[in-house]
């Protein structure tokens, strides 16, 4: 069963075209992810997915409620958590799951079991005005809230942006046990190593889906190989690459160069010698396996 | 090391907003042309430190001098040795390209005609030429950070702070601007930057991680790496990190 | 309902935690009934007037007395015929001539009534005003005294006649303008301005993607404001009745319904200025600009509207506080009944069910 069907939707402004004919389909109990940067989309989507837009062209059902006729029907179901994290800063934790509990006609008590491994970390704050909580904690909070209703359907428009590594993994840890429990969780985010977190992702760029799959199906089926190179002078390594004749790419992935060749014939002998005539100390070129970032670059420029 | 020049100077530095104590005595150094990593989780009280750096705020205790103003005393000497720019605020966003670039360059003092020569300069260099009357927020995201940037020295500061400069952008935008970064720090520009991005770490000369107010780690990606034995500068900060006791 | 409930109280935290709509909500009505009331009143306390008394008898003279011992006056004149009183004005050594009709201790004692004759230059409107009120009440309250001890009791009646300022224009505005103004800032503003944080902060895109319905949030955000400005009418009438001395000569039921329809109209305003905007600082614009700025200016508050360019005694028309206004003043200051304000209660009415319609058409269940 789908949770989520999309059929050729497309979604303009005034002035911007923020979707472009996209088709998809989430299944029930997944965690699909929209990796994209900001500028994709995303918010427009999610927003048309729970019905607080109107598409412009084509349609979409959530659990098999159409997002512009029956959306009534949807905005039981889903539980929503928009880009920013949208809590009353003046309300305590407390008061804010409260009211929200209460506008979907529940309290915490009847549905404490949902959000208690999210809600007893924050819980000793819980007379604390939401304004003064840490990015992590304000982002367990909105998760807390969201789900407080005993939703079917997670909708997280970009939760983990301007929130540090470990709170970010944290996040992902809690979105893991939520799918145990048989929510199926839709999210969004610019950070191309959480792909790896979702069971289904849909990179997405301009308004247009580039690729959807699974994300080691992704980056195993990547057409094309890639060198990992590194010397001393990381920096006039790259400008290096970038001029050598043969280079398709040469983008910096942390401490390391991935390079991609033209005809996808990497001749590394070549590339060796070409390096160390220009006199670069301690280079190491090994072929490695694609990660999603590859892809994503790789699909943009393709899509470019 | 100890021998290059040092640009930026801290020592005991407190900031205390009454009972909380944001910063609890950092201590470190940043020398000149570098591009120094300033990580920390959030609410590890990067920010407050930040603003000391700027000028903005002055610490409860301590020394600290930017470019060899002291923050207490030499405000404005600082602020016009930097640079800033933040994902927040960059630009304005109903103002054209040129515009903005006349704007910050003038209110840094430039003359007009120095404005005019490094305007075409950067057009040119961003390739921007044809965007040139077009409003910032006709601009695309990446651009907008890409010319953000080339603004926030465009003064040809001695120091730039970029506070999570790339928020948001995509990956190819994202290595376009480190690249931007990279060419100011070979022009000897001292580079301040944080960042979310864990791989953008380890694109920096050296990175100090912030716990709980305090510096918990501060050397170079690789030794810090060898410290921590960890494979990423992800799993350094993670080890740090996880250790924070989020007493704010 | 439980919902709705939860939703007001949240309304009342987000209220009693922001000092600055706590000022606005409990200070703000106090300062401005102050403030207006002391800066068009002055406490009535040795006024000089003048006494032209034709009758020269026991009662006029025991009357005078009590006026001269009240504290509030002190006679400077003695007039001796008509033509002096002009002059007196003139040369302004008194602001108000009480004149006693001929024979008035025999007319008194025969039919029962005589009358007295105030004058007062009401250049200063609101002084002449309060001058004429204080003397009436020292009359009054030696009428009601000395009828005790008669078994037919007596009248004496009062006629006022304010010089250079026959209508009293702008007297006494202060009150039902400064109702009308807190209760647009505090209705309109507020609540506009309430609603509007919630799109800036991004929660109403959760009230909108739950189950709530528009109506009940609308109604949920503004209900606080409706109990608090209603309170606040209740303190003004309080205080311009302790501090200022003004009673409600009508019905005062009467004049809580029309406040309450007045404040239902701003609220009303106040979710149609919120629906035509996303940012804050908008809504506080339009508000002040819109309603508030016109409120003092435009309503008959301060400026009588009769004098102004007919241009803008049509926005005068239009500007609900002119309706409001008149209508406390009838309540209020003139006491009279329903039917004296029947036309005026019609057209805020009309204007109610005019931003309702509009707001609810506007108020999206959607974001754009």
């Amino acid at each position: 069963m789908q949770t989520v069907v999309v059929d050729n939707l497309s979604k303009s402004y005034k002035q911007a075209v923020a979707l472009k004919n996209i088709t998809f389909e989430v299944d029930a109990g997944e965690i699909f992810g929209f990796i994209g940067p900001d500028g994709a989309g995303k918010t427009s989507l999610f927003r048309i997915l729970v019905t607080l837009l109107l598409p412009t062209e084509g349609t979409a059902t959530v659990l098999g409620y159409d997002v512009v006729k029956e959306y009534k029907k949807i905005r039981n179901k889903v539980g929503y958590m928009p880009g920013k994290f949208s809590l009353y800063q003046d309300l305590t934790v407390e008061e804010n799951l409260n009211f929200f509990a209460t506008i979907f006609s529940t309290s915490i008590e009847e549905n404490y079991h949902l959000i208690k491994d999210i809600y007893c970390q924050i819980e000793p704050f819980k007379k604390r005005r939401a304004g003064a909580l840490s990015g992590g904690m304000k982002q367990k909070l909105a998760l807390s809230c969201a789900l407080i209703h005993k939703p079917e359907v997670l909708f997280l428009d970009e939760p983990t942006t301007g929130v540090d590594a470990v709170s970010r993994k944290e996040f992902w840890g809690m979105l893991k046990s939520l799918k145990h429990s048989g929510i199926t969780i839709i999210v969004s985010t610019p950070y191309m190593d959480e792909a790896s977190l979702c069971d289904r992702v849909a990179l997405i760029q301009n308004g247009n889906i580039l690729k959807i799959n699974k994300p080691d199906v992704i980056t195993t089926t990547f057409e094309k190989k890639i060198l990992a190179i590194r010397s001393s002078d990381m920096h006039k390594l790259l400008s290096d690459l970038n001029s050598f004749e043969a280079c398709d790419s040469a983008f910096l992935f942390g401490q390391t160069i991935h390079y991609t060749a033209k005809q996808n014939n990497l001749v590394m002998p070549e590339l060796q010698n070409y390096l160390t005539g220009l006199n670069h100390q301690q280079v190491e070129i090994n072929p490695i396996e694609a990660n999603i970032e590859d892809c994503f670059m790789s699909l943009m420029n393709q899509a470019s | 090391m100890s021998e290059r020049e040092t640009i930026i100077t801290v020592n005991h530095l407190v900031k205390k907003f009454s009972s909380f104590i944001a910063n609890n005595d950092l201590n470190f150094e940043v020398y000149k042309g570098e591009i120094f990593g300033f990580l920390g989780a959030n609410g590890a009280g990067k920010t407050t430190a930040i603003k000391i750096l700027c000028g903005l705020s002055k610490p409860t205790s301590g020394e600290a001098t930017i470019a060899g103003f002291d923050v207490y005393t030499q405000k404005d000497d600082i602020k016009n040795s930097i640079g800033y720019m933040s994902q927040k605020f960059s630009l304005y966003e109903d103002l054209t390209v040129t515009e903005n670039i006349r704007f910050f360059a003038g209110i840094y003092g430039m003359t007009r005609k120095d404005i005019k020569i490094k305007t075409q300069q950067l057009l040119a260099k961003l390739e921007l030429e044809d965007s040139a009357k077009k409003l910032i927020k006709d601009l695309p995201l990446g651009w907008r950070q890409k010319l953000a940037f080339s603004i926030a020295i465009v003064h040809s500061p001695k120091i730039v702070f970029l506070d999570e400069p790339t928020g948001g952008v995509d990956p190819i935008t994202r290595r376009q601007f480190w690249n931007q970064i990279y060419e100011a720090a070979a022009e000897g520009v001292t580079v301040f930057v944080t960042t979310h991005y864990m791989d953008e770490a380890e694109y920096c000369d050296r990175v100090s991680i912030m716990v709980d107010g305090r510096i918990a780690a501060l050397d170079t990606p690789q030794k810090l790496k060898e410290t921590f034995e960890a494979d990423s500068m992800n799993e350094v900060f993670i080890k740090l990190a996880r250790n924070a006791t989020y007493n704010e | 309902m439980k919902h709705f409930r939860g939703f007001v109280i949240k309304e009342f935290y987000h209220i009693f935690r922001d000092k600055r709509t706590l000022a606005i909500l409990f200070v703000m009505p106090i300062v401005q009934m102050l403030l207006f009331g002391y800066v068009v009143t002055n406490e009535i306390k040795d006024a000089k007037i003048g006494i032209l008394d034709h009758s020269q008898d026991v009662v006029t003279r025991k009357i005078t007395d009590k006026l001269a011992s009240s504290g509030y006056f002190i006679i400077t004149k003695v007039l001796t015929n008509e033509t002096e009183i002009e002059d007196c004005f003139r040369t302004g050594s008194v602001k108000e001539v009480v004149v006693f009709e001929p024979d008035f201790a025999v007319k008194l004692e025969r039919e029962k009534k005589a009358s007295i004759h105030l004058i007062a230059d009401a250049s200063d409107a609101n002084t002449a005003n309060l001058i004429v009120n204080y003397t009436s009440a020292i009359v009054n309250d030696y009428v009601t005294k000395e009828n005790k001890t008669v078994t037919t009791p007596m009248q004496i009646g009062i006629e006022s006649r304010m010089l250079y300022n026959e209508e009293l224009k702008g007297v006494y505005m202060f009150v039902p303008g400064t109702m009308a103004l807190i209760l647009v800032l505090i209705s309109a503003l507020l609540t506009s301005v309430s609603i509007v944080r919630e799109k800036e902060l991004g929660t109403m895109e959760i009230l909108l993607a739950s189950p709530l319905r528009p109506l009940q949030i609308i109604i949920g955000k503004v209900m606080p404001y409706a109990v608090l400005s209603f309170v606040n009418v209740i303190t003004i009438l309080l205080l311009s009745n302790s501090i200022f001395g003004l009673p409600i000569q009508g019905s005062v039921a009467l004049l809580l319904l029309e406040s309450m329809l007045f404040i239902i109209l701003s609220l009303s305003l106040g979710i149609f200025i919120s629906t035509s905007t996303n940012s804050q600082q908008t809504a506080m614009m339009i508000s002040m600009m819109g309603l508030m700025l016109p409120a003092i200016i435009l309503s008959g508050f301060i400026y009588p509207v009769e004098n102004m360019p007919m241009i803008l005694q049509w926005v005068c028309h239009i500007n609900p506080s002119t309706y409001f206004i008149i209508i406390v003043k009838n309540i209020m200051l003139k006491g009279l009944g329903f039917m004296s304000v029947w036309k005026e209660t019609l057209v805020l009415c009309g204007m109610v069910v005019f931003f309702i319609t509009m707001s609810v058409r506007k108020f999206k269940i959607r974001l754009e």
